[in-house]
């Protein structure tokens, strides 16, 4: 086969300058594109995948510089083309769809006026054609009515619509090759199967080359033809996605299907399941806001929502964006006070304590947020994050606040030397053990965890699920656990409820809910679930069939 | 939207009456007034009867209260009393004297607009670095820069020097030349300086790397992606800088002696007139409530987010 391939990237080396050094992120990377195909880039947190997209776009931020290196697209080198050069075959030639849409896009212009602006700058027509265009193609990514959408603001979008008429702006030349830089990271689960059916179908129509960039395997074996995996900037294994999922060579690879949580891997039935003695029951919580200047005075955020959590064990809310998982859990955590209902944890109804009494409670139900990065104090030292709740209640001596803090770190695995450091020098699975020890050192009884593992990525998620397992098989904890990821549901909790629009469609026993859904919600929402390609064989920690997990925040 | 107007309006009032009040007290617990001033010298040789019936005929030996309700009476039907040391109406003061320092204030408005984004741009297009972080740094000098004594050193430069602005009888235009250089330079600093800010920052934005990769050039993303975003910002602090616009007048026109609010409040804070001072603190807040109204009200037309308050629709 002498096809020439539309995108070929050569022993390619990329640095980024920071103060007076260079460090290379991207080492020796070579691999190919042909036209029509899809590859995926497919790697953790720093394992350079972005980096290389952007060179292929000639995009580095400021201070990236490629060292050295061929990026060859159509046959032609443009690692060494001036921006002004660039500016010619970007979006024409080579196109973005990029990762956020809710940041992509300009909050102060119309959708319509960004799209004719692709038009604009390549010069394709008068005024007239170009607003034809436009009409067109927002129809053909299904925003309708289009001459209407045409005049909204981004803000005036829901994210996947966004990410339409991104799409839309990146397909609007007919580029022979287009970068799709995490396209669904930040999207729901039903929202992400919908947009990459969307990319695909309009691929197949134009003969587009597309070069994915993925942190999910799941979405990278359902969508590529072939797929290159990255660590720390180098690839470790590359081919077609059937021969590397069915005998990964690299033992990185093995690793990461190992870590992917996966619907395949339920958790094992407990003893001590039975029991009666219930750490929090929840009955008819209900929680309206009020709405200003409408026809309707009040949303309902969450509509009747009951459920009961067994001393020990761990309930799931799982829902996407708006279905009122976070109002209910600052409901149970006495943040806020619902509308209507009751929540008791440990027999004390939380709804009817207030002021001093309610700060005292919280004592017994901590929180573990989901960003990592944004919940702990970076002026504070780790000693001092983890002591401070312990001053908020009965003054304890310092010297055992000081014994506490190091069991605590020890617990959740890290050493003493971790003490006198700052957040800023920890990775994101270090942070959220810290924020783990935080919320334990006051002995609580109920552990709330917020999407605590979503901003991770997978092997690094699997420490910290595996950690949580053994903090409450050591601690008798119970757990509440909010999440998108019906793969992490399904391998750490017991019982779960799905929410929808603030309703609860399902709930009951793990198994149950995900064997035989009754709602058609939930059914929709385990179907949406990348990684159904994916083959069993090869794999041998995975038992049963092996999905992956929707998404994980980058 | 209307609403939001009528909020807003209203806002803008009860600030009006706050500074009226908060200034009328403040005037009235300073310790003597300009009638003694004026009438107790002993060159005028007038007796302790004679000064109270004049301080009779000014209503000063009225209760507190009652002057109060009077005076605001008097401003709301446009009346702003009488200045006891030039023996005139304080509108007629005004009216010679507001004028000249308007002109100056929007003048030097307009130069610290220009010069900001004559500054935020080259600092934009200077391909060179060294050039441009010392652009960057510019702003940081012009703000430690003490009014008067920039206002000096232009003389001494321009003047002197260069006898480019002649500062004896000088022409109408070259005659506002220099004070209006040395009233706008401190206020295109700080502006200057947040819009550099502001344009960095939405440079980082996503949106700007999605312009980039429709393939537009970095001048391009600059007009049409990155300025609206950038003023944003910077238009509420251009409202707050205004009010320093005004007490800049003041020093600027004494230093290059013209005549103006600047050189009458100077002398009415010096005769105790508090009626004047009166007038002029009324005045500067009307400006500075207005100028910041406007700020206000322009943010919806700039940013459609504001426009309206519906959430996304799914």
């Amino acid at each position: 086969m002498t096809v020439t391939p539309i995108l070929q990237v050569d022993d390619l080396a990329i640095a980024y300058k920071t103060g007076d050094r260079e460090q290379r992120v991207v080492h020796g990377v070579s691999f190919s594109v042909a036209p029509g195909e899809v590859v995926a880039l497919v790697g953790e947190s720093g394992s350079g995948k972005t980096t290389t997209a952007q060179a292929t776009l000639g995009l580095l931020p400021g201070n990236g510089r490629v060292e050295s290196g061929i990026i060859r697209l159509n046959g032609t080198d443009i690692s060494r083309w001036s921006q002004k050069r660039l500016d010619s075959i970007r979006g024409a030639v080579v196109s973005l769809i990029p990762q956020d849409p809710g940041s992509s896009l300009n909050p102060v212009r119309t959708i319509g006026s960004q799209l004719a602006e692709v038009l604009q700058i390549h010069k394709r027509g008068d005024r007239r054609a170009i607003q034809a265009r436009v009409i067109e193609l927002l129809e053909r990514v299904g925003l309708t009515p289009a001459a209407m959408r045409a005049q909204q603001y981004p803000h005036e979008l829901s994210g996947g619509m966004k990410q339409r008429v991104l799409i839309a702006i990146a397909v609007a030349l007919n580029p022979a090759l287009i970068v799709a830089d995490e396209p669904t990271s930040a999207l729901d689960v039903t929202v992400q199967r919908r947009i990459l059916d969307l990319i695909d179908e309009l691929r197949r129509e134009s003969g587009t080359a597309v070069l994915l960039v993925t942190h999910d395997l799941g979405v990278a074996a359902d969508r590529a033809d072939r797929l290159v995996v990255l660590q720390n900037g180098r690839i470790q294994e590359q081919g077609p996605v059937k021969d590397m999922l069915a005998a990964p060579r690299s033992a990185y690879t093995r690793r990461l299907l190992a870590d992917a949580p996966s619907l395949g891997k339920p958790r094992p039935a407990r003893a001590g399941i039975d029991t009666q003695d219930f750490a929090i029951e929840v009955t008819g919580l209900t929680h309206d806001f009020p709405v200003t200047g409408g026809e309707v005075k009040s949303f309902r955020a969450i509509d009747d929502l009951s459920f009961k959590v067994r001393r020990g064990t761990t309930h799931a809310i799982v829902g996407e964006s708006g279905s009122g998982k976070t109002t209910a859990i600052r409901s149970v955590v006495g943040f806020i006070k619902p509308t209507a209902g009751r929540i008791l944890i440990d027999g004390v109804d939380l709804t009817t304590l207030r002021g001093e009494k309610l700060r005292r409670f919280r004592k017994h139900i901590q929180l573990v947020y989901q960003n990592p990065f944004g919940s702990l104090d970076p002026r504070q030292t780790i000693a001092r994050i983890v002591e401070e709740p312990l001053l908020n209640f009965e003054p304890i001596p310092a010297a055992d606040r000081a014994r506490k803090v190091r069991d605590m770190l020890g617990r959740v695995g890290l050493s003493e030397t971790f003490l006198e450091r700052h957040p800023r020098a920890l990775s994101g699975g270090q942070r959220q053990r810290v924020a783990i020890a935080r919320a334990l050192v006051l002995d609580p009884r109920v552990l709330v965890l917020d999407e605590a593992v979503s901003a991770l990525d997978v092997t690094v998620q699997a420490q910290i699920l595996s950690l949580l397992d053994e903090l409450q098989k050591t601690l008798g904890l119970t757990y509440l656990f909010v999440s998108h990821d019906l793969a992490v549901v399904r391998q750490i909790s017991d019982t779960v409820s799905v929410m929808h629009k603030g309703r609860q469609v399902d709930g009951g026993p793990v198994e149950a809910v995900f064997g035989q859904p009754d709602s058609a919600y939930t059914r929709e929402l385990i179907d949406a679930i990348p990684g159904r390609s994916l083959p069993v064989l090869g794999v041998p920690v995975l038992a049963g069939p092996p999905e992956l997990p929707p998404r994980l925040s980058p | 939207m209307l609403r939001y107007l009528l909020g807003r309006v209203g806002q803008a009032l009860a600030v009006l009456a706050l500074t009226f009040t908060a200034a009328f007290l403040l005037l009235q617990v300073l310790p003597g007034d300009a009638i003694m001033i004026k009438f107790m010298s002993p060159d005028m040789g007038l007796t302790a009867d004679q000064i109270a019936e004049i301080r009779a005929s000014y209503g000063a030996d009225r209760p507190l209260w009652e002057r109060y309700f009077t005076t605001v009476g008097n401003f709301l039907t446009g009346n702003f009393g009488f200045s006891i040391q030039a023996g005139v109406p304080v509108s007629q003061q005004l009216a010679t004297n507001l004028p000249p320092t308007l002109e100056l204030a929007s003048l030097a408005f307009l130069g610290a607009v220009i010069l900001t984004i004559l500054l935020a741009t080259a600092s934009n297009m200077v391909g060179m670095e060294w050039l441009r972080a010392g652009l960057q740094s510019l702003p940081s000098l012009f703000i430690s820069v003490p009014v008067f004594w920039l206002g000096i050193m232009l003389i001494q430069l321009f003047s002197f020097q260069l006898g480019l602005v002649s500062v004896i009888s000088p022409g109408p235009v070259e005659r506002l030349v220099l004070p209006v250089l040395t009233l706008a330079i401190p206020i295109s600093a700080p502006l200057a300086q947040i819009l550099m800010r502001n344009i960095d920052q939405v440079l980082a934005q996503p949106f700007v790397a999605v312009a980039r990769a429709k393939g537009a050039s970095r001048n391009w993303v600059l007009w049409r992606h990155v300025a609206r975003n950038a003023i944003l910002p910077t238009l509420t602090i251009a409202g707050v800088l205004f009010g320093e616009l005004l007490a800049g007048a003041v020093v600027t026109e004494a230093v290059f002696g013209l005549s103006g609010l600047g050189g009458l409040t100077y002398q009415a804070v010096g005769n105790h007139d508090t009626a004047v001072l009166q007038a002029i603190v009324v005045i500067s807040a009307l400006a500075f409530v207005t100028i910041n109204l406007v700020v206000d009200l322009l943010y919806p037309v700039l940013d459609p987010r504001l426009g309206t308050k519906m959430g996304a629709a799914t």
